[in-house]
């Protein structure tokens, strides 16, 4: 069904594709190995908003939003096959239930990350079960996932209950603190955040994979009737791994509401959020480990970019001055340009590349 | 784990339909469910009374949701025909429609014409992209999986949306009709734009249906879609077919972007409106059902309307959703579609 995703066998000996439906042992050293490759990348990380100018510190933490974000998506659309297009559904739900507990009851934001992940969590199996139980594919079921996102959307800009299309401001604190995430602007303690939820996000995909429920996972993706033949409970599966993918995608909201202090229904629920979660994994590399991230270190830094260029473009480009929209237009054509040239993305050709030497 | 045998054989009602067996874009008129359609839409009208306790507000939103749902099903139809036999699920249709408003847009204010003079522009203009759109972007993802065109439709409409965020910038914009007042039908106002909008939209479905019933070119799109393996066997090119339908089904949208022009805020991201609500009339009337879009565009049109009025305050477009959602999980092969 779907190539993006789908690795064959004889060409990936990479246990995160190749079909597993038995408890086969597995080459472990590679699982071992992703982790310490994201140990190694975490650690390198650490000192970066120190030696990096301070103005392009707010960029990677863009960019570790995106992967965070990305990173949720791919568990579900990557490695489980299906195609979510209402992220922005569990991304709003992260946002909003950790800044409504904030403003209402004072609760610290990260008591809400974990709050919001559940509910989110929840509302993916609920769609999940129904989307399942009456067998939606393909099409159906991603413009079923985009329905509950809008969904929420609209419910979220007609409620009272959270500020109807205002939104919420995070309300500033007097004095800085870890236990409210919320410290001076321009501090390196956001970066930190966002790398540790980034890497601890990363870490649960190698681990979910490596686990039986991702074996089964990947099983169900390749051939959903032999592995509900073999005894593999596809139902349980796919629920299980929406709602992981929903969790994950959560905590970038959470962590987005903390860091620009704002949200509102067009920000947190808008379809734009669901493809600001599909487009680093697509140009990363769908259902690899590492392709959101890498998407999330080409399209972070672009809309910078594109501003300074249209602050100050070229002579050739004058007429571009004082618009907007140009970096949309960049990753559209990355977009378009990536699916037909390098399906794979940009991790899985150069992966695909390398092993064939 | 017995409950996953049945998944296992029952065939997939969502997949089948549309590519394999015929999209059924000449199905025959199934009365018994005209009857039950009627049926529902009485009751509907019935609770929307009780609801608004006032014939008035009842009358009018009828009105207003089928003329605005001939529209609607104009849209849709163009996107129905892409998925009946592209069997693409085209993101971009809301985006191209927006094309066709910026054309209007301009020539008004440039030329200062009528904006329905705009049709003859904007139609051809929209053919010859979407056939441009579908040579040079889309048929190199032919036969590829459904994600890959998902996803390039979904860049298109980003990269076209955008495109007209640089080229006329975000403010708001509008287009007035030349003698656009109220006329009063069955106690209820409509403009002379709605019921014009209503009128050439119903008269260019009619035509589009004339033209895959009549013609050659009709006749070779039906069977590609029926078959495409037997229509090459039988000497149709198919890539030019595929060329050919994906420009008619954009130049519906064209055709239906000149038409709201003067209904509509003209933005960039107004197209994507348009593109939500042909989704769910093209899954309501069936993918790749011509005429049932077109009766799909209409219910969506009155249950937008409704909708309001059954539930004041919310947007008219949650009871579209609603419905949506019903009819994917209820009906996924749409009103018409037989049961599988």
């Amino acid at each position: 069904m779907n190539t993006v995703t789908d690795q064959s066998p004889d060409q990936s000996p990479d246990p995160s594709t190749a079909p597993a439906t038995e408890p086969a042992p597995l080459p472990r050293p590679i699982w071992g190995r992703h982790l310490l490759v994201l140990a190694v990348i975490a650690v390198v990380l650490v000192p970066l908003p120190l030696l990096l100018p301070p103005n392009t510190q707010a960029v990677a933490v863009r960019v570790l939003i995106f992967a965070l974000m990305a990173v949720g998506w791919n568990i579900m659309s990557g490695f489980g096959g299906m195609f979510s297009f209402g992220h922005a559904a569990y991304f709003g739900l992260g946002a909003y239930v950790s800044v409504w507990l904030l403003v209402n009851h004072g609760v610290s934001p990260w008591i809400g990350l974990l709050v919001g992940m559940l509910v989110a969590a929840a509302f993916a199996t609920l769609i999940g079960f129904l989307a399942l139980r009456y067998r939606l594919k393909g099409a159906y079921f991603a413009l079923s996932t985009f329905a509950f996102a809008e969904m929420l959307r609209l419910l979220a800009i007609n409620s009272d209950f959270v500020n109807r299309a205002v939104g919420y401001n995070v309300p500033l604190r007097p004095e800085f603190s870890l236990a409210f995430m919320q410290f001076a602007p321009g501090s390196p303690a956001y970066f930190w955040i966002a790398l540790g939820l980034t890497v601890a996000a990363i870490a649960v995909s190698i681990l979910f994979l490596r686990s039986r429920t991702g074996r089964f996972l990947v099983a169900v993706r390749d051939d959903e009737d032999a592995a509900a033949a073999v005894g593999v409970p596809v139902m349980r599966t796919k629920l299980v791994t929406m709602a992981l993918s929903a969790a994950v995608t959560s905590v970038a909201g959470t962590f987005y509401a903390q860091y620009y202090f704002f949200i509102d229904p067009d920000v947190a629920f808008g379809s734009s959020v669901s493809i600001q979660a599909i487009l680093p994994a697509v140009i990363g590399g769908v259902a690899t480990i590492w392709g959101p991230a890498i998407g999330a270190l080409v399209l972070g830094p672009l809309n910078d970019v594109t501003a300074t260029l249209l602050r100050n473009p070229p002579a050739a480009l004058s007429f571009l001055e004082g618009r907007a929209g140009l970096d949309v237009i960049v990753y559209a054509l990355l977009l378009i340009l990536i699916v037909l040239l390098l399906p794979q993305g940009i991790y899985g050709a150069l992966r695909d590349r390398w092993r064939r030497r | 784990m017995t409950e996953q045998i049945p998944s296992a054989t029952a065939p997939t009602v969502a997949e089948g339909e549309g590519h394999t067996s015929s999209p059924r874009l000449w199905a025959r008129v199934p009365w018994t469910r005209v009857a039950i359609g009627v049926g529902f839409f009485v009751v509907a009208i019935a609770l929307a009374y009780l609801r608004a306790g006032n014939g008035d507000v009842v009358r009018q939103a009828v009105l207003t949701g089928i003329l605005i749902g001939g529209v609607y099903g104009l849209v849709a139809m163009g996107l129905t025909l892409i998925f009946g036999v592209l069997d693409i699920v085209n993101f971009a249709h809301g985006a191209f429609l927006a094309v066709a408003l910026y054309i209007t847009v301009t020539m008004v204010s440039r030329l200062g014409v009528n904006p329905l003079v705009a049709l003859f522009v904007a139609v051809p203009v929209m053919f010859l992209l979407g056939a441009g759109v579908q040579r040079f972007v889309l048929a190199g993802a032919m036969g590829k999986p459904l994600e890959n065109q998902l996803l390039i439709t979904l860049g298109l409409a980003l990269l076209i949306d955008n495109v007209l965020l640089m080229s006329f910038g975000p403010n708001p914009q509008s287009v007035k009709l030349p003698g656009d007042t109220g006329v009063q039908i069955f106690g209820a106002v409509a403009t002379v734009s709605r019921l014009l909008a209503f009128g050439v939209a119903i008269v260019l479905a009619a035509l589009l249906y004339v033209l895959l019933q009549r013609t050659r070119l009709g006749t070779a799109i039906r069977a590609v879609a029926a078959n495409e393996a037997g229509a090459q066997l039988v000497g149709i090119d198919t890539r030019r077919i595929y060329m050919a339908t994906f420009a008619i089904g954009t130049a519906c949208a064209g055709a239906a972007g000149v038409l709201v022009a003067p209904l509509v805020t003209i933005e960039p991201t107004t197209g994507e409106l348009f593109n939500i609500i042909a989704f769910v009339v093209v899954v309501l009337g069936g993918m790749g059902n011509v005429i049932g879009a077109l009766v799909g565009g209409l219910i969506i049109g009155l249950t937008e309307q409704l909708g309001a009025l059954y539930f004041p305050g919310q947007s008219p477009l949650l009871s579209v959703f609603v419905v949506f959602v019903l009819v994917l999980f209820l009906r996924p092969q749409g009103l018409f579609g037989k049961a599988s």
